[in-house]
Formats: structure tokens, C-alpha cells, sequence
């Protein structure tokens, strides 16, 4: 993977490009159908929930509790609102508290 | 989103009188061949309302640049990323498939259906910027991102022009790339036993981005859970573990619950 991995960000890069530029540069007056918006919209969320589960859990194959307890501090610090670093770096200090157990 | 100009309008001749109070002596001076459009007013204000993205970006980025050094890009690979796809949510997705071993394939349409919604936006401020020449908004068409278009698109002024998107585009660009980097070699010096921890980054990272917009919604709270309960069970059946689960878990709660709950309470 690695080898190429330069061309797999390139073709990241220009499938990013795209639709940020088609309807300034391209389209003539173009709306979308508000159902379709309303599904572009839910994307972000739902494709979240699909990157945490069930990968959250196997972060280490042979202990699922392990994943579990990180994400469980991620998820106390994110719900009082602390800052993005903030919760990243409060749920690697509790596993790394947890692996020295 | 904060914003470098208040609710309280700028209208155009008073722009020169507030260049004046920002003490910026060669605003004062108007230049014969000032266009209604064009100014360099415009660029110094995209700048400035840039900055609030660029100091919201700066921990985002330099978070990014510690989990591409814990998924073993390389330094090249980490800033490229960032200079060529300037797109958070979809950067980190990437780390996290590069780190399972997705193939380029998925990661190329994982990213794509990340950033379609990018189209909304962009279609959103050619109404307010039909003006420019094609390939000037070809270059700021790349800048845009949730941030820097919710910023552009709550501006004041009646018409935004290329000057104004292109200060706030370069000024959340930069901070980016550049933080991305800082983030990378601060990476690489911590100890082994830290970094073995870091495993949990981006989960962390991912709850932290849904969590807040969970709180208020009860939609995204369905739609999360439905993508992960989907996605479990599709990493249970082999051809559809990594990548392409995501994918298709991603677009099937997507779709199903925008028909089931249409009425929206989210707070966009």
C-alpha cells in the first residue's frame, strides 16, 4: 500500500476537488432536489457511527475492553463539551494509564 | 461561527474609514483603480475573518499530523495529504482505512462520498459570486470547506468576491498545512509506550466530532447508531469487512432515515 499511497492521496485530493468546483465553475443555475440534500446532509453523522463501530472495539484484537475503555473517556470528555484535543488526548492518557495497570 | 465583521453591516464607502481604524496607513489612501469588486479591502477582510478558522484549525490539524505519524505515513505522505485534499473529516477517515488496510479504491470513495456534500456549498456561494472569471473560482472553489463556507456564507456583505475567499481560503489553508506538519514531528517524539496508546486517536477523534451534534439531535443519533450497527454486521461477512462495509452501511443509513425522519430538529 505504501508504495503507492502518494497516488491514492492524489485521487483523494481530485475526488475532493470535484464537487467543490463543478457547481461554481460549471453548472448553471442548479438545484438539487431537498431530498437528496437532506441525505448529503445525514452523511457526515452516519458514516461516523460506521468508522467507530465495531472498529472502536478491535483496536486491540485480543482484549475488546480495551477499546471500550478509551471510548467510553473519549465519550464522557466529548459530552462535556471539551475541546477535540482535549478529549483525543484525555482517551490516550486513560489506555495508557490502564495498559501500565 | 465567529466572524471577523459584526451583524452590523459595512457598507461600501465606509469601507476606506474602517481600514482607517484598523491603523492600515496604505488602506487610506484610495487608489484610482479601485473596482466596486475587486479591493484589496476585500482580501484583507477575507483574511481576517479566515483567522478564527485558522486558530479552530490549528489543534484539528496538528492532531491529524500525530495520527499520520502513529499510522506510519510518512512525513511527505502526512503534508501531502493536506496540502492536496484539505478536507479534516475525510483525512482522518483515511488514516483510520489506511490503517486497516483498506485498498485505494475504497479509500478514493470513501473520501468522495465524504466530501459530495461539498457540491451544496459550492452551489450556495456561486449565488453570491457569479462575477469572478472561471478560473479565479476554480482556485477558490478548492479552498472551501464546512468551516470557511459557513463563515463566507454568513458574511455581510450582499455579494462575496474572490478577493474576499481567497484571503480566507489561503490564511485556514495554511494554518493547516502547516500544523499538520508540527503535529507529525511532535508525533515522532514521543515515547514508544505513548504512541502505542495512540491507537485510540482517531476513535476519539470521530466520537468527539458526534458527540456535540448528537447532544442536539436525535436524527444524528439515529443515523450514527444505524451506520454502526450496519457496519458490525457487516464486518461479520468477509468481502464487505473495511472499507466497502463502511461505504454501503454509510449510504443505507443515509437514505433509510432521511425517509424515516424527515421532520429535522437538527440545528444546522
Amino acid at each position: 500500500m505504501s508504495d503507492h499511497l502518494i497516488w491514492v492521496i492524489v485521487g483523494m485530493g481530485i475526488v475532493t476537488y470535484i464537487p467543490r468546483m463543478l457547481p461554481l465553475v460549471l453548472f448553471h443555475t442548479n438545484h438539487l432536489h431537498p431530498r437528496i440534500q437532506g441525505i448529503l446532509k445525514n452523511v457526515p453523522f452516519a458514516i461516523l457511527g460506521a468508522l467507530i463501530f465495531p472498529g472502536v472495539l478491535t483496536i486491540n484484537p485480543e482484549n475488546y475492553l480495551y477499546g471500550g475503555i478509551g471510548a467510553a473517556a473519549a465519550f464522557i470528555a466529548a459530552w462535556l463539551n471539551l475541546n477535540v484535543i482535549v478529549v483525543v488526548l484525555s482517551s490516550i492518557f486513560v489506555l495508557y494509564g490502564y495498559t501500565l495497570l | 461561527m465567529i466572524r471577523g465583521l459584526s451583524r452590523g453591516q459595512t457598507p461600501y464607502h465606509l469601507i476606506n474609514i474602517t481600514s482607517y481604524k484598523n491603523g492600515d496607513e496604505k488602506e487610506m489612501m484610495p487608489s484610482p483603480a479601485l473596482h466596486r469588486e475587486e479591493t484589496p479591502a476585500d482580501w484583507k477582510k477575507g483574511v481576517q475573518a479566515g483567522l478564527p478558522i485558522a486558530i479552530g484549525y490549528m489543534p484539528v490539524a496538528f492532531t491529524f499530523g500525530l495520527l499520520a505519524k502513529a499510522a506510519e505515513l510518512s512525513l511527505f505522505e502526512a503534508i501531502g495529504m493536506s496540502v492536496i485534499v484539505f478536507a479534516g473529516a475525510s483525512q482522518y477517515i483515511a488514516l483510520s482505512m489506511i490503517v486497516a488496510m483498506s485498498g485505494a479504491a475504497e479509500l478514493i470513495l470513501t473520501t468522495f462520498i465524504m466530501n459530495i456534500r461539498h457540491l451544496l456549498m459550492s452551489a450556495s456561494l456561486k449565488e453570491r459570486a457569479e462575477d469572478d472569471p472561471k478560473w479565479l473560482r476554480a482556485i477558490y472553489a478548492f479552498f472551501i470547506t464546512d468551516e470557511t463556507f459557513s463563515v463566507a456564507a454568513t458574511s455581510p456583505e450582499k455579494k462575496i468576491t474572490g478577493s474576499y475567499l481567497l484571503g480566507l481560503g489561503v490564511v485556514a489553508y495554511s494554518c493547516w498545512v502547516i500544523f499538520s506538519g508540527v503535529g507529525y514531528l511532535m508525533g515522532a517524539g514521543l515515547p514508544q509506550s505513548l504512541q502505542d496508546s495512540m491507537g485510540i486517536a482517531l476513535y476519539a477523534m470521530f466520537i468527539a466530532l458526534l458527540v456535540p451534534a448528537a447532544k442536539k439531535s436525535k436524527k444524528v443519533i439515529a443515523l450514527a447508531t444505524s451506520a454502526g450497527v450496519l457496519n458490525s454486521i457487516f464486518s461479520l461477512v468477509p468481502t464487505l469487512k473495511g472499507g466497502w462495509g463502511i461505504i454501503l452501511s454509510t449510504l443505507i443509513a443515509a437514505v433509510t432515515i432521511e425517509f424515516f425522519m424527515r421532520g429535522d430538529e437538527r440545528d444546522e
